[in-house]
C-alpha cells in the first residue's frame, strides 16, 4: 500500500487542480446560480467525514472485541480525518447557507447532528492526545458512540422537514452536473486513502517506539 | 437473567449503603444544583418576572452539570479505596457490575431532580403540575439517557489521566442529543397551551436513544473494563 501513496497523491493532486475548470464547466443552478458550485466540494466532504467517521468505529470495534491491536492506529487516523472534512463539510455549508438562505447557520436536525458528530470526534482526538495510558480504550468506546450518531446525520433530512436538501438529490442530479460531482469525490477519495494511509503509518510507528521505550525502561 | 439482576441488585445496595453513611455525594450534588438555579436566577429575573422559554433549558442544564460532578465522585470514591478492582475481580457479569452502577446513579439524580424541578417551577414559574405524567416520563428518560452514557465514561476515566476535565470534555458531546430531546420536550410542556404532540415526539426520540446508549454500554463495558 505504501508505494501507491505517492502516484495516488499525484493523481489526487492533478484533479484537485483540475477541478476549478471542471467545475466551471458545470451548468447554473436555475435558481441558485453560481453560488450552487460550492456544492462539488461540500458534498464529496461530507461523504467522506461521515466515511471517516464510520472506519474510526468500525476499527475502535475491532480494537476492543478482536484480537488484533494495531487496528487502533487506522482509528486514531480517522478520526483526525473525520475532524478535517468534516471542518471542511462545516465551514463551506454556511458559506452557501449565507446566499442560498440568507442565514450563516440554522439550527435544523441536519446541521445540528453534523456539528455534533464534529464534537464528538474533536473530543475523541483531545482524549487521545492528552488522557495519557490507558485512553486507547476509553477512545475506542467514544468513537463507537460516535459512530452510533452517522445512520443519523444521513436520515435526518429525509425524516424531519429540513431547510436541508434531501439525499435522494444526488441520484437525480442531470449528467453535466453530476459528472463534475464524482470528479470531486473521486479526487478527495484518493486524497482521503493517501492520508488514512500515511497518518495510520505514523501512528504505528509512534506506538511501536513508544513500546520500545517502555521495554527500554523496565529492562 | 435472575444472576444478572441479583448482581446489579447486590451492587446497587453497596453503593446506596456506603453513601447513605456519609450523604457525601448526595448533599453535595443536591448544593451544587441549588446553586446552578440560583445563579441562572440572579442572571434572568428582572424585575420578578422570567423571561418565557428559559425554565426547560436551565432545569436540564442543572441537571447535567449536577449528574457530572456526581458522577465524578462515584468512581472517586471506588479509585481511592481501590475497591474498583476488587469489585472487577467479583466472579460476576460485567455488565450485571455496570448495571448496578447505573442505578445508583439513576436513583442519585432522580433524588436532587425531586428537589430542582419544584425550585425551578418557584423561581421561573414554570407549570410543573400541568402534566405531571409526562413530565416525570422526559425527565425519567432522559435522566437513563444521561447516565447510561455517564456511568460508562465514568468508569472508564478512573484509569485515565486529568479525569475530571475528560469527563465533561467527552460526556457533553455525546449526551446533547439527549439534552436536546429533554430540553425541547419540557419546553413544550412549559408552554401555556402544552403542546402534547411536541412532547411525545421528543419522548419517543429520547426511548430511542436510551436503547442505543444502554445497548452500546452494556455491550462495551466489558472490552473496555479488562486490562
Amino acid at each position: 500500500m505504501t508505494k501507491l501513496n505517492t502516484p495516488l497523491l499525484f493523481v489526487s493532486g492533478a484533479m484537485l487542480m483540475a477541478a476549478p475548470w471542471v467545475i466551471d464547466a458545470a451548468p447554473y443552478e436555475s435558481t441558485m446560480g453560481l453560488v450552487q458550485k460550492i456544492f462539488y466540494f461540500h458534498m464529496p466532504s461530507a461523504w467522506l467525514y461521515l466515511i471517516a467517521a464510520i472506519i474510526c468505529g468500525v476499527q475502535s470495534g475491532r480494537f476492543l472485541f478482536g484480537k488484533n491491536r494495531s487496528v487502533d492506529a487506522s482509528a486514531v487516523a480517522a478520526a483526525e480525518l473525520a475532524l478535517v472534512f468534516g471542518l471542511i463539510t462545516l465551514v463551506t455549508g454556511p458559506l452557501w447557507a449565507r446566499k442560498a438562505w440568507g442565514v450563516w447557520w440554522v439550527w435544523d436536525p441536519r446541521l445540528t447532528s453534523s456539528l455534533l458528530l464534529w464534537m464528538i470526534f474533536a473530543s475523541y482526538v483531545l482524549l487521545r492526545r492528552y488522557g495519557g495510558p490507558g485512553s486507547d480504550k476509553l477512545g475506542a468506546g467514544m468513537a463507537l458512540f460516535g459512530m452510533a450518531n452517522v445512520p443519523f446525520v444521513f436520515i435526518s433530512v429525509n425524516v424531519w422537514r429540513t431547510l436541508h436538501p434531501m439525499t435522494s438529490v444526488v441520484p437525480t442530479l442531470p449528467v453535466d452536473m453530476g459528472g463534475p460531482l464524482w470528479f470531486c469525490l473521486t479526487a478527495f477519495l484518493l486524497l482521503f486513502l493517501v492520508l488514512l494511509n500515511v497518518r495510520t503509518r505514523i501512528e504505528r510507528q509512534r506506538a511501536r517506539i513508544d513500546d520500545l521505550f517502555l521495554a527500554e525502561d523496565e529492562a | 437473567m435472575g444472576n444478572f439482576l441479583r448482581v446489579a441488585w447486590l451492587v446497587f445496595r453497596k453503593d446506596t449503603l456506603v453513601e447513605m453513611r456519609s450523604r457525601e455525594v448526595l448533599y453535595t450534588t443536591l448544593f451544587f444544583a441549588v446553586s446552578v438555579v440560583l445563579v441562572f436566577s440572579f442572571a434572568f429575573v428582572k424585575e420578578g418576572r422570567a423571561p418565557d422559554d428559559v425554565a426547560a433549558g436551565i432545569l436540564w442544564i442543572a441537571i447535567s452539570f449536577s449528574g457530572t460532578l456526581a458522577l465524578g465522585r462515584t468512581f472517586e470514591r471506588e479509585r481511592y479505596n481501590d475497591t474498583l478492582r476488587a469489585l472487577m475481580l467479583a466472579p460476576a457479569d460485567r455488565p450485571a457490575l455496570y448495571a448496578g452502577k447505573f442505578l445508583g446513579m439513576v436513583a442519585l439524580l432522580a433524588l436532587v431532580e425531586l428537589l430542582l424541578v419544584p425550585l425551578v417551577g418557584f423561581l421561573f414559574a414554570a407549570p410543573i403540575f400541568s402534566r405531571p405524567l409526562l413530565l416525570a416520563t422526559l425527565l425519567g428518560l432522559g435522566t437513563l439517557g444521561f447516565s447510561a452514557v455517564g456511568t460508562l465514561f465514568a468508569a472508564m476515566l478512573v484509569r485515565v489521566r486529568s479525569r475530571d476535565t475528560l469527563l465533561a470534555v467527552l460526556l457533553y458531546p455525546i449526551t446533547v442529543p439527549v439534552m436536546i430531546a429533554g430540553v425541547r420536550g419540557t419546553a413544550a410542556l412549559f408552554q401555556p397551551e402544552p403542546d402534547l404532540a411536541m412532547a411525545q415526539l421528543w419522548i419517543a426520540l429520547l426511548a430511542f436513544w436510551d436503547v442505543v446508549f444502554v445497548t452500546l454500554a452494556l455491550w462495551t463495558f466489558e472490552p473496555l473494563m479488562t486490562e
